[in-house]
């Protein structure tokens, strides 16, 4: 099993999220600088880690969604490759097209940096069947902007084709019908603003976040 | 040429910003001030001197990149 983690300049969590996969799933972990042109043969999964690429600038994750290796990833999701995008990855997602929306500052103005309790609303896709049909998992969230916003229709459409994946049980940032974590039509591109990169073993407080790095790699 | 582009969220995205701004204003007396929106506003030079040409450029420049248009508006001046 072979992952990577994209390290854009700014991102904080990509080590974590070395350490989460490698201890969650023994798979070998790439580091992938944003200038490369091309990924590593093999991959199973791709990972886009937290942090403030291009420290936020113009917008969370707008210039990362530009650099040079997200051609790669973009052309590696379209091929299949198991694609997940946490906190700052998944704005990079939403600013790269690869999935629909975008993150908004948070309603109460404030950086919320604390575990939140998810519901799994979604068990079947193939980021979560680890979960085996458990409803509840508790993860961080840290983030200034993690306030999932969508047009009504799009809403409507992520919620009617099962595309939405988690959702916050108390709502900490004003996301749209609560709204913490979405896939792609295709159902191997993950963006969620909790870290499971936080939470892959007890002793941080939860282990939740281990199952959904086993989850992308078994389906693999 | 100088072009000038404005970004605003869209009306009804809510701009926490602005609510901050507003609230501040008020706490500064003008108790009057409502709709407060916290934009951008982008500067730069461009070369030739065909206006339409240059507007079309920025207008492109602004859907891939200046602008995120699932969330902002933008307008473009060119002078």
């Amino acid at each position: 099993m072979k992952a990577a983690v994209i390290v854009f300049p700014g991102s904080n969590c990509d080590r974590d999220c070395k350490v989460a996969i490698e201890r969650s799933t023994g798979a070998t972990v790439d580091m992938v600088w944003h200038g490369d042109t091309d990924l590593p043969g093999g991959l199973d999964l791709i990972v886009l880690p937290g942090g403030f690429s291009y420290g936020d600038y113009l917008r969370c994750g707008a210039m990362a969604a530009l650099s040079p290796v997200m051609q790669a990833v973009k052309a590696a999701a379209e091929r299949g490759v198991a694609t997940v995008g946490i906190c700052n990855g998944f704005q990079v997602l939403c600013e790269a097209g690869m999935l629909p929306g975008a993150l908004l500052r948070n309603e109460g103005l404030k950086y919320v940096c604390k575990p939140v309790a998810l519901e799994v609303t979604n068990a079947q896709t193939r980021f979560t069947a680890a979960y085996q049909g458990r409803r509840e998992v508790t993860m961080t969230v840290g983030n200034g902007e993690g306030n999932f916003f969508a047009d009504e229709a799009t809403l409507d459409r992520l919620e009617g084709q099962g595309q939405v994946v988690f959702r916050y049980l108390d709502n900490p940032n004003g996301s749209a019908r609560a709204i913490a974590g979405i896939i792609n039509e295709a159902g191997n591109v993950l963006g969620m603003m909790p870290h499971p990169d936080r939470a892959f073993e007890a002793d941080l407080g939860s282990a939740d976040g281990a199952l959904l790095f086993q989850s992308a790699l078994a389906s693999a | 040429m100088k072009a000038t582009v404005h970004v605003f969220l869209k009306p009804g995205v809510l701009d926490v910003q602005g609510k901050a701004v507003e609230n501040a204003l008020h706490g500064l007396g003008w108790a009057g001030v409502k709709d407060v929106r916290v934009g951008r506003v982008i500067t730069f030079d461009l070369p030739g001197d065909d206006k339409a040409a240059a507007e079309a450029e920025v207008k492109a420049m602004c859907d891939k990149l200046l602008a995120n248009t699932v969330i902002e508006s933008y307008r473009v001046e060119i002078a």
